[in-house]
């Protein structure tokens, strides 16, 4: 016991790094980044595809050499130090497993390199924690993708390295396997304690396993905090459309009433906690989840600490077993999004039904109207560019 | 429905006979013949005929008066396979992983010489390696060779013409194997503590070896039967296996010990290269 909880101690130590920048010709990469990672973290990197999260990640792992900054890990300056010397280890978008090597030689090839003894007894024990016992003789291509995935995890978790990173891993899974691997790495790191630093496009994936997400968009961090405070305080539009959807609507500051800040929103009058406002005077946009919003037929009463939004007409209905999904055309053109559970509390409104929207104040958040209001929304990218993104 | 899959079945065997017929009738025919010449009495000639008396005492001829060239072949085959080794992997591995936008250019210089015949390509060695040729009068100059000392019409000219000429088959199959090559596996290597040489000699070579198989064979079993070379470029002195079954055929005329020659060269290739490509064990690699 007193044995596994040092080696617990030991296994990891802070990664931070320090205005670290990556330019490719004059493309900055990754511009003048500044991250902690507290060690036995399960951090995740979290962004859309060419925002520099990947770049990162082969700093730490010493793939790629930054242009300026400094990274360190555990005090100690490792910018520098060729791939072979750094504690840490990563698994590779593919797993680029040793095609030539079976199961126990792949995962072995980290130790043979360092000399270590006793190869047989550590091998075994990390194919058992992979629930890969049986595998040792075969080859990479004689095993199923998910397998694959667990070899890779476990050759990179055998050296005990400071820092684990993890590129996409699951990327190549398909999604029954992805959720089976997000709660069996999230198993193993608590098994572990290693900081796990993982790199993924997938919000959900993301939420799901990280203890603390970074939001990185072009070569910056937008956000960073544990999934819940991303998702209810987003700080950014990008945040709060990357991260899950988010109704932004136009509005102008009008008074600040104690803790709560009142909006004018085309004529509706709306309020949101000040710790929950990134802007407390001239226009914002007025946030709010697309799942705490309720419908309500046109004329309902006003609730008390709760927003309103009447003369709203369903243009869009949507049922996705647990849930449907409606789209309200509100008077200013805009339509916005709500998301209901199918309680079965009331029969589901049609297509040209007159609605209100009620949502509680205290989900309410408030955003720069400078920024750009479709920013990290995929689905919007796509209409617009015409490819997934 | 199972006349429709009968005849699919059936359509893989139509498309190999084309091939199927070309080789019974310039392969197997052929081969068949040299076999049953090589049994032939010796004492026939072109003009009386040759009698069928199963002399297997002919490959006993042929093994106790041309051991040494066939040694020598061996030896000669060998050493240009190595040497052509040595110069090729270098070589494909700048052009796979380090030539940039410069890969296709350097491709069509290794099959450049292809545009000139064998013969002019091997006739221009004996201009560069002539006794007054600057190679010579440099490697006297180092003091490397003696004064006197010659490359033409020495083993060093012979295979040295070898491994020039076979190069390009070598180079190609290692050029393909190492190209496809993931580079995020040498990434991999690096990552769990493989400095650059041990990434390349736990990766990149072992992935490779599909291609260093292929290269040598393509290499090995043509100069093992090259006779051009030692006749432009060395002496008798320097005869492969190759020269005597030219002689044997075209200037002796003797047909029986000259096709047991052949059949002797055929078998130990045949055997040399299944013992090799067992001990390589790349057959889960290709």
């Amino acid at each position: 016991m007193s044995d596994e909880s040092t080696r617990r101690v030991d296994a990891g130590a802070d990664l931070t790094l320090t205005s670290v920048t990556k330019r490719f010709g004059t493309f900055a990469a990754v511009d003048d980044l500044d991250l902690v990672v507290e060690q036995g973290r399960f951090f995740a990197l979290l962004g859309p595809s060419g925002c520099g999260k990947t770049t990162t990640l082969r700093m730490v792992a010493g793939l790629e050499e930054p242009t300026s900054g400094i990274i360190t890990i555990g005090g100690s300056d490792i910018t520098r130090l060729k791939p072979y010397k750094r504690p840490v280890n990563t698994v590779f978008q593919n797993y680029a497993l040793f095609p030539h090597l079976d199961i126990e030689e792949n995962v072995a090839f980290g130790l043979r390199r360092r000399g270590v003894k006793d190869v047989k007894k550590q091998v075994d024990d990390m194919l058992e924690l992979v629930e890969l016992g049986s595998f040792g003789k075969r080859r990479p291509a004689q095993l199923s993708g998910g397998q694959q995935q667990r070899v890779a995890l476990a050759r990179a978790l055998i050296n005990r390295p400071r820092v684990l990173l993890l590129d996409e891993p699951l990327g190549a899974l398909d999604l029954k396997l992805r959720r089976q691997m997000q709660i069996e790495l999230k198993r193993i790191q608590t098994e572990v304690g290693i900081t796990f630093v993982h790199v993924t496009h997938d919000q959900e994936e993301a939420m799901t396993m990280a203890d603390t997400i970074a939001v990185m968009n072009k070569g910056v961090i937008e956000q960073m905090g544990p999934p819940t405070e991303l998702y209810d305080r987003p700080a950014t539009t990008f945040v709060s459309n990357f991260l899950g959807q988010s109704n932004l609507v136009r509005a102008e500051v009008i008074a600040r009433h104690g803790d709560e800040i009142v909006v004018d929103a085309s004529g509706n009058k709306l309020g949101a906690p000040a710790d929950r406002a990134r802007r407390t005077q001239g226009t914002v946009w007025v946030g709010v989840r697309p799942e705490k919003v309720f419908l309500a037929t046109a004329e309902s009463e006003p609730q008390d600490g709760s927003n309103l939004l009447r003369s709203g007409v369903v243009s869009d209905v949507s049922f996705i077993g647990v849930s449907t999904q409606y789209l309200v055309r509100m008077p200013w053109g805009q339509e916005l999004t709500v998301f209901e559970q199918n309680s079965g509390a009331r029969e589901p409104f049609t297509v040209g039904a007159n609605v209100d929207l009620h949502w509680l104040r205290a989900h309410t958040f408030l955003l720069d109207a400078q920024q750009d209001v479709h920013a990290g929304d995929q689905t919007y990218a796509e209409l617009v560019t015409g490819a997934p993104v | 429905m199972s006349g429709a899959r009968r005849r699919r079945s059936l359509t893989g065997y139509y498309l190999l006979l084309p091939g199927m017929l070309w080789l019974l009738l310039f392969f197997a025919v052929p081969t068949i013949q040299l076999g049953a010449t090589s049994l032939y009495d010796q004492n026939g000639s072109l003009d009386t005929g040759y009698a069928m008396t199963w002399s297997f005492g002919n490959y006993i001829d042929a093994l106790s008066d041309y051991r040494a060239p066939f040694l020598r072949s061996l030896l000669y085959a060998t050493s240009a396979t190595v040497l052509a080794l040595l110069l090729a992997y270098p070589l494909a591995y700048a052009i796979a992983f380090k030539a940039g936008r410069w890969k296709n250019l350097m491709l069509v210089l290794v099959i450049a010489p292809f545009f000139t015949s064998f013969l002019v390509r091997t006739l221009a060695w004996k201009s560069i390696l002539s006794d007054n040729g600057f190679v010579v009068s440099t490697l006297q100059a180092l003091h490397i060779l003696a004064p006197d000392g010659r490359l033409l019409a020495t083993c060093v000219a012979v295979i040295t013409g070898l491994t020039y000429n076979f190069l390009p088959f070598m180079v190609l199959p290692l050029y393909a194997s190492l190209e496809k090559i993931d580079l995020r596996l040498i990434e991999a290597g690096k990552d769990l503590y493989a400095n650059g040489f041990t990434a390349f000699r736990k990766i990149t070579l072992p992935l490779s070896m599909p291609g260093v198989v292929a290269g040598t064979l393509l290499t090995f079993i043509p100069a093992a039967g090259d006779y051009i070379n030692t006749k432009l470029l060395g002496t008798p002195a320097q005869n492969m296996i190759g020269n005597v079954i030219d002689n044997l055929f075209l200037v002796q005329l003797n047909y029986p010990i000259a096709a047991a020659c052949s059949v002797i060269l055929m078998v130990v290739i045949v055997l040399m290269v299944l013992v090799y490509v067992r001990r390589a064990g790349t057959e889960e690699l290709v």
